[in-house]
C-alpha cells in the first residue's frame, strides 16, 4: 500500500474544488504532509454558490461543504497566505508576509480571475466582475448605493449577475455582443429562449452591444455605460462578465513555462520536475480531442484533481475525462447538455433531432450522425435527464431509433411531471421520414 | 416606461400591505375575545376568519403572483422572521406561549371545563356545535386552528411551488388528510355517536405517534363502542402491522410523514418559511441517532407495560392472557432481531446494529416486565404514571411546544427529527428494506449547498449529492424539496429496486478513473 511510501510534503496553492479534491483524494491514499494554501477564504467553499448568497437563498457558510473541524481531522493544513515566488531551485514557496515553506511536491491550482479587456474607466470604483469572495464582499457594500447596474458581457456569469441584481430589485442593463445570449454554445433556438426569458423577467437586453467607456462621478465611481452605439446608460455599478483568464501572474518570474495558463501535458506535469496544474489555471498542450486547451468548469477541475491525487501517490495517471456534460440554470431555465452538439453542424456528420413544447421553456436537441444514426450528444432546457443513461448511450453509439424507444429511462424530473417522450418520438418519426427522402 | 414599472411596483407594495392589515385586523379582532367577552360570537368568528383568510390569501397572490413561476427563495436569509431575527424570536415566543396555555393552562383561552366557556373557545361554539353537537373546548378551537393555518398555508405553498407538480399533489394530499380524517370525520362520527365514549377518530393517527392508542381507558372505551370502536381498533392495528409496513416498503417513509400526517402536514406548509432552520451539523445528527432510539425504546416499554397491566386487570375483555400477550411480543422481537442479524450486513451493518441494540433493551425490559412484576407496578414504577410522563414529556411538551412552538428558532422538523416514535419506526424500515431512496444525478453536483440548506430534517444531502451517492436516510420524508431547489437537476426521488440503492463509489461518474 502507497501508505508506506517514505512521506512527503505536499504543497497546494488555491482551495477551490480541483486543489481541494486532490488533497482529499491524496489524503485517502497516503500519509503525505497536506497543505493547502489560499489567500482568498479561511475555508474551501463551492464558488458557484456564491450568487445564492447574494440573493439571500443561503449564508456563505452553506456554501461550505465540510464542517471546519474537516480539515484538522483529516491532517489537511490550511494557511491563509499569499504566493509571490515559486522558486523551484530551493523548491521553497515565498509568501508576501515574508514568510518560505519548503514543498516536495507543488500543485498550483490557482483557478482565475475576470477578464477586463481595455475600455476606458474599467478601473473605476463599483467597476468589478464576479469570481472570487472577495468580489461578492465588494458587491454587497456596494449593493445599497445601486439603481441601476449594467452587465457587460453574455456569459453564465453574466446571466448570474443579472438575477442576482434583479432579485434586490435593481434595474439591471445587460450587454451583450453578441446577436443572442450564449450563442457560441446554445442553438439558436435555445439561446431565444433564453434571451425571451431575461426579458420576461424585466431585465433590459441589449443584444449586439457592446461598451465603449464607462464614465465616472466626481468620486471616480461609474456613473454612465456608453455603449458602442452611443447610448448612455445610467449605472451606480457596472459587471464585466467577459470570460475570465487563468490567475498565474505570480508565476511570471519562475521557471514554470507558462501561456495563457500554466502549461501541463496530459499528465497533468508542468515543464518542472514535481511541480503539477490543475483546474481554471492549466492550460493543456494535447488537449483531449475535441476538448479546449483550457476548460474553466466546476466539473472538470474536480476530475483534474481526482486524476492528479493518484500521480501523487504513485499510480501515475492521465488525464482523461469521460463525455462531456455540463449543466447550468438561467433564471428559472435549467439547462444540461451531454456528448456534443454543435451549433453550427456538419450536414455530413452531425444533424439534430429538436424538440420545444408548445407554451413551456422546454425543449429537448439529440444531435446524431445521419449516416450511422448514432447518438452524439444532448441539449435540454427546462429538462432534468439522466447523466448515467446518457453516459452509457454515448459510450455504447446508441443508435436513435433505441434512444428514443428508451428515453423515458433518461427522464430525471421529478414524480408526476408531464412527460414528453410521445411528442419526442413523433418529432423523430417525422425527421426520419425527411432524412429517407 | 421606467416611471410606469415603479408606479406598478408602488402598487404592488400597497397592496400587499393593505393585504397584512387585513389579515392581521382579522386575527387581533378575534384576539379581543380573550379580553372582551364577544357579544355575538358567530359573527365574531365569521367576520374574523374571513378578514384572516382573505388577508392572507390576498398576501400571497401579491407575492407569488406576481412573479414568474420558480424557485422563491430570495431573500430568505435577510428577513428578520425567517433568519432567526427578532420576528422570528417574537413568533417562537407567542407560539409557545399559546402552546403552554392549550395544554396547561386552559381557562386563560376562556376555557370551563364545569360550564359555559368565555373568550376565545366560547367564540368557536357555533362551529362546534355545528359540527359535533357539542360546545367547543380548548383542543376545538386548537384543531379548528390547526387545520385552518394549514389549509390557508397549504394554499401558500402551491402557489409557491406551483411549476412542480410533486409538491402540488403532495400539499392537496396533506390538506386533505387534515380536513378530512384529522378534523371533520370525527367531529362528525362524534355527533352521529354521542352516546359513546371518546376514543380517537382520526383513522390515520396510528400508534406510536398516538401514544395512547393501546392505553387502558382507551382500549376500553373503543371495545365499548360496539362496531365503530371495533373497526378503529383493527384498522388501527392493520394500519401499525400491515398497511404501513408494505406502503413503508414501496415508498419509503413519506407516504406518512409528507403525505398524510397531521403534524408532517403542518411543518409543510405553515413550517414552510423556517425549513432553513434545522442543523445540519454531524454532531446533531448523531444526537439525533441516539434521541430517536431512546423515544422509540422508552414508547415500546411503557406501551407494553401499559397493555400488561391492561390485560392483568381486564382478562375478560381479551381473548389471549397477559402470558401469552408477552410471548407473542418476545417472538416478534426475535424474529425481527434474527432477519436483521442474518440479513443486513455492508453498508447497512451499522443501522442494523442500533436496530438490534434497541430491539435488545426492548427484549430485556419486556422480559423483565414478566419477571419482576405485579399487576400494576412494572419494575416498581407505576406503568400508568410511566405512560403519563410520556405524555407531558413527549406528548406535550416535545411534540407541540417545542415542535411546533419552536418554529422560527430551530426549524419545522424538530419533533419529527429527534421526538416522533413513528417516525423512528418508520425511518428504520426506510433504511433497512424500503424500494424509497434520492438518486444522485451522475456527476452533475455543484455541490452549491442548496439542497443542504433547505432540507427540514437536517440531512447534510450536498454530502452525498456531490460524492455521486445516493441519499438512503432513515430521517428523510420525502419532501423533495432538495430536488426543487437544486440548481442542476441532480436530485430525484425514486422508488426502484433494492440492488444498488446505496452506491458507494469512490469517483462520481464523468471521469474515466
Amino acid at each position: 500500500m502507497s501508505k508506506n511510501t517514505p512521506k512527503k510534503s505536499i504543497i497546494i496553492i488555491g482551495n477551490g474544488i480541483s486543489g481541494i479534491t486532490a488533497a482529499r483524494h491524496i489524503r485517502k491514499q497516503s500519509d503525505h504532509t497536506i497543505t493547502i494554501i489560499s489567500e482568498e477564504t479561511p475555508y474551501f467553499f463551492s464558488r458557484t454558490a456564491l450568487m445564492y448568497v447574494y440573493m439571500g437563498h443561503m449564508r456563505f457558510e452553506h456554501t461550505q461543504p465540510y464542517e471546519n473541524d474537516f480539515w484538522e481531522k483529516n491532517k489537511i493544513n490550511l494557511r491563509s497566505e499569499r504566493v509571490t515566488q515559486v522558486v523551484n531551485k530551493k523548491q521553497i514557496l515565498e509568501f508576501e508576509s515574508g514568510a518560505t515553506l519548503a514543498y516536495d511536491i507543488l500543485i498550483i491550482a490557482s483557478g482565475s480571475k475576470p477578464n477586463k479587456l481595455g475600455w476606458p474607466g474599467q478601473d473605476l470604483k463599483a467597476v468589478q466582475g464576479l469570481y472570487h469572495k472577495k468580489d461578492l464582499d465588494t458587491l454587497e457594500s456596494w449593493s445599497p448605493t445601486i439603481q441601476s447596474a449594467t452587465l457587460v458581457g453574455g456569459g453564465l456569469i453574466g446571466i448570474e449577475l443579472a438575477e442576482m441584481l434583479h432579485s434586490r430589485g435593481k434595474k439591471v442593463h445587460f450587454l451583450v455582443r453578441e446577436s443572442s445570449f450564449w450563442n457560441k454554445v446554445l442553438p439558436p433556438e435555445e439561446s431565444e429562449m433564453i434571451n425571451q426569458h431575461i426579458r420576461a423577467h424585466g431585465i433590459d437586453l441589449q443584444l449586439e452591444t457592446e461598451l465603449k467607456a464607462i464614465e465616472s462621478n466626481e468620486e471616480g465611481r461609474a456613473k454612465v455605460v456608453i455603449t458602442h452605439k452611443g447610448d448612455r446608460i445610467e449605472s451606480q455599478w457596472v459587471g464585466l462578465t467577459v470570460g475570465v483568464t487563468p490567475n498565474i501572474d505570480f508565476l511570471k518570474n519562475s521557471d514554470l513555462a507558462l501561456g495563457r495558463g500554466v502549461k501541463v501535458n496530459s499528465y497533468l506535469e508542468t515543464n518542472l520536475p514535481n511541480i503539477y496544474a490543475i483546474g481554471d489555471c492549466a492550460e493543456q498542450m494535447e488537449p483531449v480531442s475535441g476538448r479546449r486547451s483550457i476548460e474553466a468548469v466546476w466539473y472538470t477541475g474536480r476530475m483534474m484533481g481526482e486524476t492528479l491525487a493518484q500521480t501523487v501517490v504513485g499510480k501515475k495517471t492521465k488525464y482523461a475525462p469521460g463525455h462531456w456534460f455540463n449543466s447550468a440554470k438561467f433564471f428559472d431555465i435549467e439547462y444540461q447538455t451531454y456528448g456534443n452538439v454543435s451549433i453550427e453542424p456538419n450536414p455530413e456528420e452531425e444533424h439534430h433531432l429538436f424538440w420545444k413544447h408548445s407554451n413551456k421553456n422546454q425543449s429537448i436537441r439529440l444531435s446524431f450522425n445521419p449516416t450511422t444514426l448514432e447518438l452524439l450528444g444532448c441539449i435540454s432546457m427546462g429538462i432534468r435527464l439522466r447523466h448515467s443513461i446518457f453516459d452509457q448511450w454515448l459510450t455504447d453509439k446508441e443508435p436513435m431509433d433505441r434512444v428514443i424507444q428508451y428515453f423515458n429511462q433518461a427522464n430525471f424530473d421529478p414524480e408526476f411531471y408531464p412527460t414528453y417522450e410521445k411528442e419526442l418520438s413523433l418529432e423523430w418519426e417525422l425527421s426520419k421520414a425527411k432524412l429517407i427522402l | 416606461m421606467g416611471t410606469l414599472k415603479s408606479k406598478i411596483n408602488i402598487m404592488i407594495l400597497t397592496q400587499k400591505k393593505g393585504s397584512l392589515i387585513l389579515g392581521s385586523s382579522g386575527f387581533l379582532l378575534l384576539l379581543s375575545s380573550l379580553f372582551f367577552s364577544p357579544q355575538d360570537e358567530l359573527l365574531l368568528l365569521v367576520a374574523s376568519m374571513l378578514m384572516m383568510v382573505s388577508g392572507s390569501l390576498l398576501y400571497f397572490k401579491k407575492v407569488y403572483g406576481s412573479s414568474l413561476a420558480g424557485i422563491k427563495n430570495d431573500g430568505v436569509w435577510f428577513n428578520a422572521l425567517t433568519a432567526k431575527g427578532i420576528w422570528g424570536w417574537a413568533l417562537g415566543i407567542a407560539l409557545t406561549g399559546f402552546y403552554v396555555a392549550i395544554y396547561w393552562f386552559p381557562e386563560v383561552l376562556g376555557f370551563n371545563p364545569n360550564g359555559t366557556s368565555t373568550g376565545l373557545v366560547q367564540v368557536f361554539d357555533p362551529l362546534s356545535y355545528a359540527l359535533n353537537g357539542n360546545a367547543a373546548t380548548q383542543w376545538f378551537l386548537y384543531g379548528t386552528l390547526y387545520t385552518t393555518a394549514i389549509l390557508l398555508f397549504g394554499v401558500k405553498f402551491i402557489w409557491k411551488y406551483r411549476h412542480n407538480r410533486y409538491q402540488i399533489i403532495r400539499t392537496i394530499s396533506v390538506m386533505f388528510f387534515q380536513l378530512c380524517f384529522a378534523f371533520l370525520i370525527p367531529e362528525i362520527l362524534g355527533k352521529l355517536n354521542p352516546e359513546t365514549p371518546y376514543f380517537a377518530k382520526d383513522l390515520k393517527n396510528m400508534w406510536p405517534l398516538n401514544y395512547y392508542f393501546l392505553d387502558q381507558w382507551h382500549l376500553k372505551n373503543m371495545l365499548n363502542s360496539g362496531n365503530l370502536g371495533l373497526f378503529f381498533l383493527t384498522f388501527g392495528l392493520a394500519l401499525m402491522f400491515i398497511i404501513s409496513p408494505i406502503l413503508t416498503y414501496f415508498y419509503g417513509k413519506r407516504w406518512y410523514c409528507s403525505w398524510v400526517c397531521g403534524c408532517g402536514a403542518l411543518a409543510e406548509t405553515a413550517g414552510d418559511p423556517f425549513r432553513q432552520l434545522s442543523s445540519k451539523k454531524i454532531s446533531v445528527w448523531k444526537f439525533e441517532r441516539w434521541m430517536i432510539h431512546v423515544v422509540l425504546v422508552f414508547i415500546s416499554v411503557t406501551t407494553i407495560a401499559v397493555l400488561w397491566s391492561f390485560l392483568s386487570s381486564n382478562s375478560t375483555m381479551s381473548w389471549f392472557s397477559r402470558e401469552q400477550f408477552i410471548g407473542g411480543i418476545v417472538i416478534f422481537i426475535l424474529v425481527v432481531m434474527a432477519l436483521l442479524f442474518f440479513w443486513k450486513t455492508g453498508a447497512l451493518s451499522k443501522d442494523a446494529k442500533y436496530s438490534l441494540l434497541s430491539l435488545g433493551i426492548i427484549l430485556i425490559a419486556v422480559l423483565s416486565i414478566q419477571a419482576f412484576s405485579g399487576e400494576k407496578n412494572i419494575l416498581f414504577i407505576n406503568s400508568y404514571k410511566l405512560q403519563k410522563w410520556y405524555g407531558f414529556g413527549i406528548g406535550a411538551a416535545f411534540s407541540g411546544v417545542l415542535g411546533v412552538g419552536f418554529y422560527p428558532i430551530l426549524g419545522s422538523r424538530v419533533w419529527c427529527r429527534f421526538g416522533c416514535p413513528m417516525a423512528a419506526i418508520l425511518g428504520l424500515q426506510q433504511r433497512l428494506l424500503s424500494r424509497f431512496r434520492i438518486t444522485t444525478n451522475g456527476g452533475q453536483c455543484i455541490s452549491c449547498g442548496n439542497c443542504s440548506t433547505y432540507c427540514e430534517m437536517g440531512i447534510d444531502v450536498r454530502a452525498y449529492a456531490q460524492r455521486g451517492e445516493n441519499i438512503v436516510r432513515s430521517s428523510c420524508v420525502g419532501c423533495g424539496i432538495c430536488s426543487a431547489v437544486c440548481p442542476r437537476g441532480v436530485l430525484k426521488l425514486e422508488n426502484d429496486r433494492l440492488e444498488n440503492r446505496i452506491n458507494s463509489e469512490n469517483y462520481p461518474l464523468g471521469n474515466t478513473l
